[in-house]
């Protein structure tokens, strides 16, 4: 049985667990004090040795992405902080930084002090006022504490953090679309090559880590990478958040070992609501191929949920229970590429404007048998077509689910209705009355 | 030395493989021109040259294998943007013609495009030359797949009163926004709104859904960008691949294929850019920009595109007029000219003469200037011959004489590009330059921008110029002593001083400009605004300037040509300039006066007083005016699309163009040979050709023939407590914009501007003022209070409420006087 | 700008801070979005125009970037600006239900206002809560595990002027305007002001006690 190992959240049960006071009486900043104490490169080394890989979804190695910044020529270098949140599934970074902005702020001074920067950026998405608010208290701690600002603890390192909040834009997840709109410009990727690294925000060298992925740094340094690489697999080291949500008994934030799979997550909570079957589940967000009970024991590293077909993402998992109709889920999460699609390139605006037009016609009941073909044919002009990912994301629920429930799809269009009463799926019971009244 | 130069002159090139052909091409080449010189046409929406790639449409998929670290190919997995990867070292291209996987892709982002596109080609002005209608037609599906819900627009949105977007064609390449922002700098467009609902569009409350209106402050119109009034918007019509972006002057008149292409030459500044005329049955059209890579690039002004109209208005003068008992009577050209040799005989033949002059106005080719200076020459006898017919002075002609005339090709639109530095002088790129101003914000942070001006203009600030304060008039002054980093600016190799032609009324601006020049080593470039200006100084169309920078006061300059000319020998007096002829004229009379293309309110001289008190008056013109009002005979001459000819722009290249449409209409040159044959003169203009080969068969000028350059002291103090300043905006009232409303629509609102310190000083804060000149009527035109130099008053020249000219009497740097306040 | 010259000023010295904390002054403008809604309520065209003056942008710009975000609205906003999830695994888990009974309780629609100015409905897009689905957002704070009663009594506490807590966050929801005020940068004071942490939030921790897990333990 793996264990759980709570290091993030080690402290949200705490009283006050957000305050510079409490974070530090439970050891916080000890990892800054010791990164003070070593050469840059040290630290950018450790981070490498640690294995530590992006936990923002697509788990590229945070120590080497320092890396390939450009020698150090005297101007500015950027560290910017994507705590955009918002895959659908995903729910770690919030309650980390409502709960623990320090873990966040200390691993910004110190991932700032390895690659050399001196002004840091964390961009939030602008829909959690309160997150917004605890990190500029966070921030505003760290400065009356010496943490930040002009030479850090005698350091002679200087580094100042700037708060930004963004507006609504899923798009700005993706690191050059958040790099843009965090220049003021419209949230849409920019052309790579150059990658931020050799010109990311305002044409300067820039690394882009997710909050989790810098939150797990002070640890790293503290107890150092031996203890870090002791958990997860070979190639996915070190622990992870497991956010479980939908169908099963205590949902919520599992800090586990890579590796640990969901029918060991669904043991710590509680198993699937009311013991039903389980039907489909996302590993990594919506933007994953969705898995079904034949997936219980694949290992969540990178490697093995990538060899079973879907991806790790960002470890959100949304667990579905047999009541659930996979067309309405897709349907829905079409609808919101559709709407979050930026519009920069076709495949991505036209492809979800299309298929989000034939799955609600599948899912009310008036799709033709054509328009299962149709989706796959129009998600195989859209991945692999469009410009960012955000396109291919769209499709993987949908060619999944067409894959793996095909006859519930021709169902729909057989029976000229949903089979399902979509009242069973709700955490609260309700009769039909209002069904439809919703445009 | 040599090794490292070599390193740097040799072009490092790469070779790849596309559709099996070997392509060798510089080391940065995209895929898709690489393609292009392999004769391979990857199809594409968004790319176009002159743009930074986007990578937006997704059509110009490839598939694409390149080298690995250990020199086998590997294939990327999934087909790339060839208009945004370029090219390395051993890579191998597979288009849609040997990939089945790329032409999948292509297939696939096509019918994407097509599925919220209305396919209204029949009814599309695009139809016929639409990139997205070929693909379609080629490579797409015969039917559409697509059984849902169109998104459907409003249509057509007015982005301008010129330019019309039609938002449901629109498949959002973004050219024209990233025209707007890159090469012409008025981000007056941007994408608006997200994902399926994105769309072209200025700040419009209405079709962006917000609401609240505020009053818009006067001048914020243009500077906000509440309307698309940028001088270039008509370029993004032309670079749409779809028939998203139309003009409302060419909406719904033509189809493609029924349309006849002339390449030809604009009539309408000194650029003398390239443009393509499409006409039918006689009738122009639209035009368009030609690609010429070393004038114009890819782009025109809104000037050069749209202002065509008034080559056939109504007013055209389609036959000889002769002035029979005070009216104006139409006859035949055997008549006419008969009259007006006549005329001119009686007045050559007066015994205590009042003089004869010669106008040809600054818009003729350079055959016609030619023709017209020899006639006043030769034929007539007098050097009172001006093509100048704006503000000039005898310390311009010496300047032009001694360093511009012949001297061919000087400073060139490249070279400009490629300055380090430079410097304008009573210059304005956008307003008074069209194209140039394009060329130099190419170079926008890399090159040193500094303006003499009493305010830094829109274009100035676009170009991140520094502005370098001057009153007008004391603009030599100020290059005496400019500051010290822009004088060290102009010490780089390459720098480049432009002047424009309002430096004529700064005394001893010239003459500073030509020391400058002398001290730093930076060229200078003149850059006049009408089309024949360059070329009336070249064929000699000036009082004291013969043929290729003669001085006519020179006695082996005059034996030369009228050697050439085959004439005994050329008028002694010395020639007046045009300001003083009219002047002269108003107040003595003249005996009689050729006049070519002269428009009247362009000029602060009473001119219809002048005509009315000269003997004799020929008007050679396209259309009925003031002068033709007056003139005893009007002999009918063609507009630019009806001839052929030669402009000499501004950089001294020849820019010659053939007749796009052809008519019985003649050009002043040949007009001029048969009015000089009926007067007994063969003045031997008679064709393009003719004039050219006479031009051609002139000697070089040696420098000893020519006028000695100026040395004219500047004035240390402005001519007022407050001076005017004054220019022409490019898209205005002037004359060869009449007939055009929709292109007047873009036109910037005139406003009076002073400094903070000047209106309190006059007492007008807000609200509108009323200027007057030495003369006549008043200007009255809203305030806007403006960062600039004190004591100085700016009003457009000529646009709407505001002709400076014929309602204040005055030029830029003449004393003016202020009346404030009807809020 | 019909700003009255009071309002002007306050809006050129907030503009100016929010300025100082970038090193290029085109990133103020996410931001001064943010403060044109603390004062209007909405993106108006006088904040457009404000914006594009101060950052040196044309009106277009401007907008193009307050089109683009979901957060910048067109039209005054209703005080409370009430969102509904109806993401997937909210919409599932009853998130839909919710929608339809809370729209029919108000009255409104999508992205549309009640007449007394108090509420605007919108169907939100997932907001990285979904262990505590279904999900509701006011003026961007978090309403967990709702039912359509428990949502529409929120509603209705609104537009009865009661103040109303979330069930994580401040001891209040604050006003559009005040809570945009925030998102400019502005700081209220309320950072410590909780609600408690959340059992899903905490579940991990639990159930890592339950195991034998310490908090500090290697």
């Amino acid at each position: 049985m793996t264990t759980l190992t709570p290091v993030l959240s080690a402290t949200w049960d705490v009283k006050d667990s957000w305050t510079l006071s409490t974070y530090t009486k439970h050891g916080g900043y000890r990892g800054l004090k010791k990164a003070l104490k070593k050469q840059p490169g040290e630290l950018v080394q450790a981070i490498k040795d640690s294995g530590l890989r992006g936990r923002g979804g697509a788990g590229f190695p945070t120590g080497m992405k320092w890396g390939f910044l450009p020698p150090d020529d005297g101007k500015p270098r950027y560290l910017v902080i994507n705590a955009d949140e918002s895959e659908p599934g995903t729910c770690k970074d919030i309650p980390t930084m409502l709960s623990a902005p320090h873990t966040l702020i200390e691993g910004v001074i110190i991932t700032s002090y390895a690659i050399g920067c001196n002004h840091a950026f964390i961009y939030l998405r602008g829909e959690v006022v309160h997150v917004y608010r605890r990190l500029i208290n966070a921030v505003r701690e760290a400065y009356e504490a010496g943490h930040l600002g002009k030479n850090i603890h005698g350091s002679g390192f200087d580094l100042d953090v700037t708060i930004h909040s963004g507006a609504g834009a899923y798009i700005c997840g993706e690191e050059t679309a958040l790099l843009d709109s965090l220049e003021g410009r419209r949230g849409q990727p920019r052309l790579k090559p150059p990658f931020p690294a050799v010109a990311g925000l305002y044409a300067r060298p820039t690394v882009v880590n997710n909050v989790e992925s810098i939150a797990s740094v002070p640890a790293i340094i503290d107890r150092g990478v031996a203890w870090f690489t002791g958990m997860g697999t070979e190639r996915s080291r070190g622990m992870g958040f497991f956010s479980l949500s939908g169908h099963v008994e205590r949902p919520g934030q599992y800090e586990a070992p890579l590796g640990i799979t969901l029918r060991e997550l669904l043991e710590f909570a509680g198993g699937m609501r009311g013991g039903r079957p389980l039907k489909f589940w996302t590993p990594g967000g919506s933007s994953t191929p969705i898995f079904t009970d034949a997936h219980l024991d694949t290992p969540l590293d990178y490697e093995s949920v990538g060899a079973a077909g879907s991806m790790l993402g960002t470890r959100a998992l949304q667990i579905f229970d047999d009541t659930t109709c996979v067309v309405r889920a897709v349907m829905r999460w079409t609808e919101f590429y559709k709407h979050e699609s930026c519009g920069k390139c076709t495949p991505c605006r036209e492809g979800t404007f299309w298929l989000t037009q034939v799955l609600k016609r599948i899912e009310k009941g008036h799709g033709t048998p054509a328009d299962i073909q149709q989706l796959l044919d129009t998600c195989d002009s859209i991945a692999g077509r469009s410009f960012c990912a955000l396109g291919d994301g769209a499709t993987s629920s949908v060619i999944s689910s067409v894959k793996l429930f095909r006859d519930e799809f021709e169902q729909h269009v057989s029976t000229g209705e949903c089979p399902f009463d979509h009242a069973a799926s709700a955490l609260f019971t309700y009769s039909d009355s209002l069904e439809g009244a919703h445009a | 030395m040599t090794a490292t130069a070599d390193k740097a002159a040799a072009v490092d090139t790469v070779t790849l493989t596309i559709d099996g052909t070997e392509v060798t091409v510089p080391k940065g080449t995209l895929i898709i021109r690489a393609a292009e010189q392999a004769g391979i046409e990857i199809p594409r929406f968004c790319d176009h040259p002159a743009l930074k790639p986007a990578g937006a449409c997704r059509q110009c998929l490839v598939d694409v294998a390149s080298p690995g670290p250990d020199g086998n190919l590997r294939a990327f997995p999934k087909p790339q943007a060839s208009c945004t990867m370029t090219v390395t070292q051993g890579m191998v291209v597979n288009t849609q013609d040997t990939s089945p996987e790329a032409d999948r892709a292509q297939k696939g982002v096509l019918e994407l495009l097509l599925i919220n596109h209305p396919l209204d080609c029949p009814v599309c002005d695009k139809g016929g030359e639409c990139p997205l209608q070929n693909q379609a037609m080629s490579h797409g599906r015969s039917e559409s797949r697509f059984v849902d819900v169109k998104r459907v627009f409003e249509k057509p949105l007015p982005l301008s009163s010129e330019i019309l977007l039609d938002r449901e064609r629109c498949i959002l390449c973004q050219r024209c926004t990233r025209f707007s922002k890159e090469i012409a700098g008025d981000a007056f467009i941007d994408l608006q709104n997200r994902g399926a609902m994105q769309q072209i569009g200025t700040f419009s409350e209405d079709v962006l859904g917000f609401e609240g209106y505020g009053p818009v402050g006067v001048a914020a119109e243009d500077e906000a960008g509440a309307a698309f009034s940028s001088y270039y918007s008509g370029n993004t019509v032309q670079i749409c691949p779809v028939g998203a972006l139309t003009s409302a002057s060419y909406r719904f008149r033509s189809r493609p294929f029924d349309l006849v292409s002339s390449p030809g030459i604009s009539e309408h500044d000194s650029s003398g850019s390239a443009i393509r005329t499409d006409h039918r049955r006689g009738a122009i059209l639209r035009r368009l920009a030609d690609y010429d890579p070393v004038v114009n690039e890819d782009w025109i002004t809104d000037k050069d595109r749209f202002a065509f109209a008034w080559q056939n208005l109504d007013d055209r003068v389609t036959r000889p007029l002769v002035r029979i008992e005070g009216e104006l009577v139409e006859t035949s050209w055997p008549q006419a000219l008969a009259a007006a040799a006549e005329g001119l005989r009686t007045a050559m033949e007066l015994k205590r003469k009042k003089g004869i002059a010669v106008l040809p106005g600054g818009r003729v080719t350079l055959e016609d200037a030619y023709a017209y200076g020899k006639f006043a020459r030769a034929v007539l006898g007098t050097n009172d011959v001006d093509a100048r017919t704006r503000i000039a002075s005898d310390e311009e002609q010496a300047f032009l004489g001694a360093t511009v005339a012949g001297t061919g090709l000087g400073v060139t639109f490249g070279d400009l590009e490629k300055a380090p530095a430079v410097l304008f002088v009573a210059f304005e790129p956008e307003d008074e330059g069209g194209v140039v101003f394009l060329r130099l914000k190419k170079s926008e942070g890399r090159q040193r921008v500094a303006t003499v001006a009493p305010w830094l203009s829109r274009g100035n600030e676009k170009l991140g110029a520094t502005l370098v304060p001057a009153v007008p008039g004391t603009e030599g002054a100020v290059l005496k002593k400019l500051p010290a980093d822009v004088e060290k600016s102009l010490s780089q190799p390459g720098a480049v001083i432009v002047v424009g032609e309002r430096a004529a009324g700064a005394a001893g601006a010239l003459s500073q400009a030509l020391a400058l020049s002398k001290r730093t080593g930076a060229r200078i470039a003149w850059i006049p605004r009408r089309a024949g200006e360059r070329g009336a100084l070249e064929a000699g169309a000036l009082p004291g300037l013969l043929p290729g920078g003669r001085d006519a006061a020179s006695a082996k300059a005059r034996s030369e040509i009228a050697g050439a000319w085959g004439v005994p020998g050329l008028p002694l007096a010395p020639g007046r300039a045009s300001a003083e002829i009219i002047s002269s004229a108003a107040a003595r009379g003249l005996d009689a006066l050729v006049i070519g293309g002269v428009t009247v309110s362009d000029l602060t001289g009473d001119v219809v007083k002048a005509l009315k008190k000269t003997g004799f008056v020929v008007s050679l013109e396209v259309r009925r005016s003031e002068v033709t009002d007056y003139a005893d005979v009007v002999l009918p001459v063609a507009p630019p699309s009806e001839k052929s000819g030669t402009f000499v722009n501004w950089e001294g290249r020849l820019r010659s163009f053939a007749t796009a449409i052809h008519t019985d209409a003649l050009s002043d040159h040949r007009v001029l040979d048969a009015l000089a044959r009926e007067l007994g003169f063969a003045l031997g203009t008679a064709t393009v050709a003719a004039v050219n080969a006479e031009i051609a068969g002139l000697a070089a000028v040696a420098s000893s023939d020519r006028p000695a350059a100026p040395k004219v002291s500047p004035p240390a103090k402005p001519a007022g407590p407050i001076v005017l300043s004054s220019w022409h905006q490019l898209v205005d009232e002037s004359a060869l914009q009449d007939g055009e409303p929709y292109l007047a629509g873009t036109g910037r609102v005139a406003v009076v501007r002073m400094s903070a310190a000047t209106a309190k000083k006059v007492g007008v804060e807000s609200g509108s003022i009323s200027l007057s000149g030495a003369t006549r009527a008043s200007v009255d035109l809203p305030v806007v209070v403006t960062d600039m130099v004190d004591g100085v008053v700016w009003a457009p020249a000529k646009s709407p409420g505001s002709w400076v000219a014929r309602d204040l009497g005055v030029e830029p740097g003449d004393p003016i006087s202020v009346k404030g306040g009807f809020a | 700008m019909t700003y009255d010259e009071t309002t002007l000023a306050q809006l050129r010295d907030d503009a100016a801070d929010i300025v100082s904390r970038y090193p290029v002054k085109r990133s103020a403008l996410l931001p001064m979005l943010h403060l044109v809604q603390s004062v209007d309520g909405f993106v108006s065209p006088d904040g457009i125009r404000f914006c594009a003056e101060r950052l040196d942008l044309s009106a277009a710009e401007v907008s193009a970037v307050a089109t683009f975000y979901t957060q910048y609205k067109r039209r005054p906003n209703g005080e409370y600006q009430v969102g509904v999830c109806v993401n997937t695994l909210c919409a599932v888990m009853g998130g839909d239900r919710i929608w339809d009974e809370l729209s029919e309780h108000v009255g409104v629609g999508n992205d549309e206002t009640t007449a007394d100015g108090k509420v605007t409905l919108e169907r939100l897009e997932c907001n990285a809560a979904c262990d505590y689905a279904p999900v509701m957002m006011v003026n961007w704070e978090f309403f967990d595990n709702q039912t359509p009663d428990s949502a529409k009594q929120v509603v209705d506490d609104l537009r009865a002027g009661k103040d109303v807590a979330p069930t994580r966050g401040p001891a209040k929801v604050c006003t559009f305007k005040e809570v945009s005020r925030v998102l400019a940068g502005f700081d209220d004071g309320r950072a410590n002001e909780d609600q408690g942490v959340g059992a899903p939030t905490l579940a991990g921790v639990k159930a890592a006690k339950a195991q034998g897990w310490k908090e500090g333990k290697k």
